[in-house]
């Protein structure tokens, strides 16, 4: 296996016969790289994979159980994050480690003063911001709240926290899952700067469109392993995805044209506000077919998750839902997931593992979650049918073919891909009338993305209405027979999935009307 | 009422209010740090014994405040190892640490001087005496002012000065220097402080010391200042009116000392005025007895206006696999 | 998978915090110059020793099981109840009114009316901190403690200026009607031949707790109630997103939780003292807090913990009668097991996690 440019630079991190177990589970198996200085190295995997257990012990977040860390060619040890900063690391978590409350300048000298009151420590953060600022294209202000700022502005305070500690090494975990096509390009475009700089720079990313575009090398991890290490320049994106499974993976989704029958959902100048007083949703107006996929495209926070929730009884609305022709209740008693579900309206909540199940609840438990008022699942007047919801659950769970089909297993034993299956087993057997679905695949092997997509495709094609929310565009192009993307609250508009592509819905998810443009 | 009750209604409020603001600040380093304490009474009542059983047999008070302090200390420990170390339920380890407080106190202090869980009374340089500052006796025929000097603002010991200074000390560590910073980041997103390469641990425990320190000063101040000895359970949920006071004043200094002069004025007004007759109405003592408990479930229910904890209190902080 | 098998949570772990607890407590008898030996002896004696031992110790349980079962279900709901002490305070009164409010003929009678008076004033209590927690965010800890302090006032001003009768200089009611007094354990057993001590306070309400342990088992584990506690206690956002009213299920769960706690009042108030006098609870809705960890929130759990600590609460009675060891050591072994199991869990868990972790890798 070729790897990178033999020169006689010592690499600016080398890896050697790193191994790290969490109890039973093996997360780094025997795991060695190389990254030269001034390139950006990419680092894909399946979600599980073990990418950020690994850089969690360049940052000194973890211990390794076994191997040896080189920076610049030096054995260096690093037993926590103060002796990585020390060493030129620099890390921006994928959820960003900022405190709310604080003024960026706060943020960006927090763990760095320059002695112990505070004042001199913030004139001089001051300062180095301004030259950061304008050497890579990095401009915030520097006395915002981190709460008033937008996803791509606290990444930037998490790059300039790094650069502020001169690091060297800059490790970016899965820097794109919130940020806008633009704003990603953004970002790409501050990484070049720094790698003409001469900073050495570590890209995590399950995306194999940013490897292509933005690495010189990259590397795969699967299941703990580093399978292999390769120039960017050559391979190609069917390649790295069979070298992430370890199979020849399709990329497209095989699915009948749609055939469209009556509107199931009518949603009429729908408005969400939440508790702090903000409009999520700004009057949303949609509809979707029996027998059809409707696709919402858009950066997350954009008002997707709160048209779920309304729709899925789970915050209070204004203006008209109607299901089937019959107006639903949005404010009042009947505004809750019973009376959602009562009426055909079935929910793959967005976050399983907060929303979709009780983690400590068992399968069989969790296979009738929402649904437990069921006569179906009662013994009597008083008590419900353990035994029989038990049995039932171990159908479903054949059916869905969730691993290990086990009903007494807690939910929180099983992975993030058969959590999801438990999930699904249990609304799509409902046979609802319109399925709301919330990031189908997120945290979910790729071998069992082809499952859950086709379960939801053969919905529709039993004739039922679907609406498909994912940030995913890909998931979203190959899913959906109609794509709407929301942005700011509202719809930016409508488009055909065969008569669009990646770069307009990016420009609507950036808020641009690409048809008056 | 005339000029001098008035006045010495006011003096027993600021005597009054001292533990309360001792603990109540003791509770803001512990919470802004993201350690949340229901314990600051068994810290208080722990260093009350221990800094009046030391008094009464060394017959120093300043080795008794030491010992306060050091009891105090030990219980604040315990609470730290169960919610930082150990990872476990803040709550729980406040109410245990409240019956532990309550417990000890009396089978030791049986022990020790076998006179039913108390020790004996304080005399002398066993107590803190009050401080009579400069001209209070030259200027107490001043009209107006004079008296204010004299009754109000003299004459305290010296713990009372201290409290009050520790508002603004509290205040300048907090906003004004590197380490205010950290602990309020802590208490807000530990994961931040971590990856900054700053110890959470490290910053969490010192924060809980401090909380000791100040309530083994509280405690100090009730067994060796405001009264001359220990009994059984003399914190009488004190700790408690603290913690209400330190939401009351959302968590910052400034409104900590409001709240607590506040607290301390229900208490000085229910001490001297018993069974008291509004033009025919009597309210009973009890009232006064279950005032500021009533009145911080009043404060609870909504008068608070939004406040807001520090984000992570209450959550021991996990490294995020 | 689970690190550890399901007997080592559920029993070992309990098992080693109360070794760890006992240790201590030795510590300190050892500490203040007793015998721990002779003090264990004496307690086994003084609380399981006769019938009349059993008779208070099973007396002192049932108030237990009473305040445990309060406890686990507000905790099921992820409610930390520490109001269970005035919940039960407020139970007396209910217990008391009801007594004296008839010439009861027959106990029969009076003991369905006391435990409806008592469930309702317990519950009534827990309520107002219930709402407050469920509509308006205030910390339900908090608001109960307050409620302890409230309830011993309200309760204080009624025994002196209400309730006592006149010509009393007792802050107390007047005795209940003989029709109100409850079988003790002597009665109940003497039919079957079995002799039980005549002068010990067990009685029926013995039975009653028992009956309550399998209530509380029912409504947990097989009712939809039971279900959507313990789905709101586990998650909220997963509660509300199945449809689950959140503030319904605090105010029944907390409901129950003060019911449970306000019939300790037929044991202590109705069945032992026969009036009402201040303090009558004596801390046993704290000792509630101790019973539920240790019983790990299960009623079985809380069943024997209950025992244990009725054992050791008459056996303390006995220290203190016989040696220079105060009844408040219970309390500070009830603080340890509180600290041990509640805690500092994760002390004694963790190195046994990593204990089976090493033997499962052994055998694998």
């Amino acid at each position: 296996m070729a790897q990178g440019r033999q020169t006689d630079v010592a690499p600016a991190i080398e890896l050697r016969g790193i191994s790290k177990a969490f109890g039973p589970v093996q997360a780094n198996k025997d795991i060695s790289i190389r990254v030269m200085p001034g390139t950006i190295h990419g680092i894909i995997g399946e979600n599980g994979a073990g990418k950020s257990t690994l850089m969690s012990i360049l940052y000194g977040f973890y211990k390794a159980d076994a191997g040896e860390i080189f920076i610049a060619g030096k054995k260096t040890s690093i037993p926590d994050s103060q002796a990585a900063i020390r060493a030129g690391i620099g890390m921006v978590f994928q959820h960003f480690k900022l405190v709310e409350n604080f003024t960026v300048l706060e943020n960006v000298v927090l763990g760095a003063e320059e002695g112990r009151l505070l004042k001199p420590s913030l004139a001089k953060a001051r300062g180095i911001l301004k030259t950061l600022a304008a050497e890579y294209e990095l401009n915030v202000d520097p006395d915002a709240k981190i709460e008033d700022l937008g996803v791509g502005m606290q990444q930037r305070v998490e790059i300039l926290k790094a650069l502020y500690r001169q690091a060297d090494i800059l490790i970016l975990d899965e820097p794109t899952g919130v940020l806008t096509p633009a704003e990603a390009d953004h970002l790409f475009r501050i990484l070049e700067n720094l790698r003409a700089e001469g900073k050495t720079i570590i890209l995590i990313t399950h995306k194999l469109r940013e490897i292509m575009a933005a690495t010189d090398t990259v590397s795969v991890m699967r299941r703990g392993e580093m399978t292999a290490t390769i120039q960017t320049s050559q391979t190609d994106p069917e390649h790295l995805a069979e070298m992430m499974v370890g199979r020849k993976v399709l990329l497209r989704v095989d699915k009948k044209p749609a055939q469209p029958g009556k509107t199931v959902l009518e949603v009429e100048n729908l408005r969400v506000v939440d508790e702090d007083g903000v409009e999520r949703l700004k009057g949303v107006s949609l509809n979707v077919r029996a027998g059809e996929i409707l696709g919402i495209a858009g950066v997350s926070g954009n008002g997707q998750s709160q048209l779920l929730e309304v729709l899925g009884g789970i915050t209070h609305g204004t203006g008209t839902v109607r299901i089937n022709g019959q107006e639903i209740d949005l404010t009042g008693r009947h505004s809750d997931g019973q009376s959602r579900r009562a009426r055909g309206i079935c929910h793959v909540p967005e976050d399983r593992q907060r929303e979709g199940l009780i983690m400590e609840f068992t399968a069989w438990e969790n296979m009738v979650f929402g649904y437990h008022h069921d006569p179906a699942y009662q013994k009597n007047a008083l008590f419900m049918d353990n035994a029989g919801i038990r049995d039932l659950a171990a159908d479903k769970m054949a059916r869905f073919d969730v691993r290990p089909p086990n009903p007494v297993l807690a939910a929180k034993n099983f992975s993030g891909g058969n959590q999801q299956k438990l999930v699904l087993a249990r609304e799509i057997e409902r046979n609802p009338d319109l399925l709301l679905v919330g990031q189908p695949t997120r945290g979910v092997d790729i071998g069992a993305i082809e499952f859950i997509h086709q379960q939801i495709l053969d919905l529709r094609d039993a004739g039922k209405a679907v609406l498909l929310v994912s940030v995913e565009l890909e998931e979203i192009l190959s899913m959906s027979d109609r794509i709407a993307v929301m942005f700011d609250g509202r719809i930016m508009g409508e488009r055909l999935p065969g008569e669009t592509d990646e770069k307009e819905l990016g420009l609507m998810m950036a808020g641009m009307d690409t048809k008056a443009a | 009422m005339d000029f001098l009750t008035v006045l010495q209604v006011l003096d027993s409020t600021v005597r009054l209010s001292t533990p309360l603001l001792l603990a109540c600040l003791a509770g803001l380093f512990s919470e802004r740090a993201g350690i949340f304490d229901i314990g600051l009474e068994g810290k208080m009542l722990f260093a009350a014994f221990f800094s009046a059983a030391v008094a009464a047999v060394t017959g120093s008070v300043w080795l008794g405040l030491l010992a306060g302090i050091a009891a105090s200390m030990v219980l604040a420990g315990i609470h730290g190892l169960a919610s930082i170390t150990f990872r476990g339920n803040q709550l729980i380890s406040g109410v245990a640490i409240n019956f532990l407080a309550a417990g000890l106190t009396v089978v030791i202090a049986q022990d020790w001087f076998r006179q039913g869980g108390r020790t004996p009374s304080l005399l002398g340089g066993a107590r803190f005496e009050p401080v009579t500052l400069p001209f209070a006796e030259a200027l107490r025929g001043v009209p107006g002012l004079g008296p204010v000097y004299y009754e109000l603002i003299s004459g305290h010991t010296v713990l009372v000065y201290l409290a009050f200074a520790l508002v603004p000390a509290t205040w300048w560590l907090l906003y004004r220097t590197r380490f205010g910073l950290r602990l309020r980041a802590v208490g807000e997103n530990p994961a931040a402080v971590d990856t900054a390469g700053v110890s959470v641990i490290g910053l969490r425990f010192a924060a809980v010391a401090i909380c000791g320190v100040l309530c083994g000063i509280a405690g100090a101040y009730l067994a060796t200042a405001l009264q001359a000895g220990f009994v059984k359970d003399m914190t009488a949920g004190r700790g408690f009116i603290a913690l209400a006071a330190l939401i009351f004043a959302k968590w910052r200094p400034w409104y900590a000392l409001m709240a607590t002069m506040l607290f301390g004025f229900l208490q000085a007004i229910a001490l001297r005025y018993q069974n008291i007759d509004l033009g025919g109405v009597v309210v009973p003592v009890q009232v006064m007895d279950a005032l500021p408990y009533i009145l911080t479930v009043v404060i609870l229910a909504g008068f608070v206006g939004r406040a807001i904890p520090p984000r992570a209190g209450g959550e021991p902080y996990v490294k995020e696999r | 998978m689970d690190v550890m098998p399901k007997w080592a949570d559920v029993v070992l772990i309990p098992v080693i915090s109360l070794v760890l607890a006992a240790l201590l407590s030795t510590l300190v008898i050892v500490a203040i110059g007793e015998d721990p030996v002779a003090a264990v002896k004496l307690m086994v004696t003084g609380a399981l020793g006769s019938t009349y031992a059993w008779g208070y110790t099973l007396y002192y349980a049932t108030n237990f099981i009473f305040t445990g079962l309060a406890v686990a279900v507000a905790f099921h709901a992820r409610m930390f109840n520490i109001g269970g002490e005035g919940q039960a305070t407020l139970g007396g009164l209910g217990v008391a009114l009801i007594c004296l409010a008839l010439p009861w003929p027959h106990w029969a009678l009076a003991l369905p009316a006391a435990v409806v008076g008592a469930a309702l004033f317990g519950a009534a209590w827990a309520a107002i901190p219930a709402w407050l927690q469920a509509k308006r965010g205030s910390h339900i800890v908090i608001t109960t403690i307050m409620f302890n302090f409230i309830a011993a006032s309200v309760l204080n001003y009624l025994l002196v200026n209400v309730m006592r009768p006149t010509g009393s200089m007792d802050p107390a009611t007047a005795k209940f009607p003989p029709g109100a007094h409850l079988p003790t354990l002597h009665d109940l057993l003497a039919p079957f031949g079995i002799a039980f001590s005549r002068a010990a306070p067990a009685n029926i309400s013995f039975l009653i707790a028992v009956v309550a342990c399998v209530l509380v088992w029912l409504l947990i584990w097989r009712t939809r109630l039971g279900y959507e506690i313990r789905a709101q206690g586990h998650s909220e956002p997963a509660a509300v997103y199945a449809g689950i009213r959140p503030v319904r299920i605090i105010m029944a769960a907390m409901l129950v939780s003060g019911a449970l706690a306000g019939m300790m009042a037929i044991n202590n108030v109705m069945g032992e003292a026969e009036r009402l006098v201040l303090n009558s609870v004596e801390g046993a809705g704290f000792i509630g807090i101790a019973v539920a960890l240790m019983g790990r929130n299960h009623p079985f759990g809380v069943f024997l913990a209950a025992i244990l600590f009725g054992f050791l609460y008459q056996g303390g009675a006995e220290l203190a009668l016989w040696t220079n060891i105060p009844r408040e050591l219970i309390v500070v072994i009830q603080a340890l097991v509180i600290l041990f199991t509640g805690a500092l869990d994760n002390m004694v868990r963790m190195p046994l996690e990593k204990l089976f972790l090493a033997l499962r890798k052994d055998r694998a």
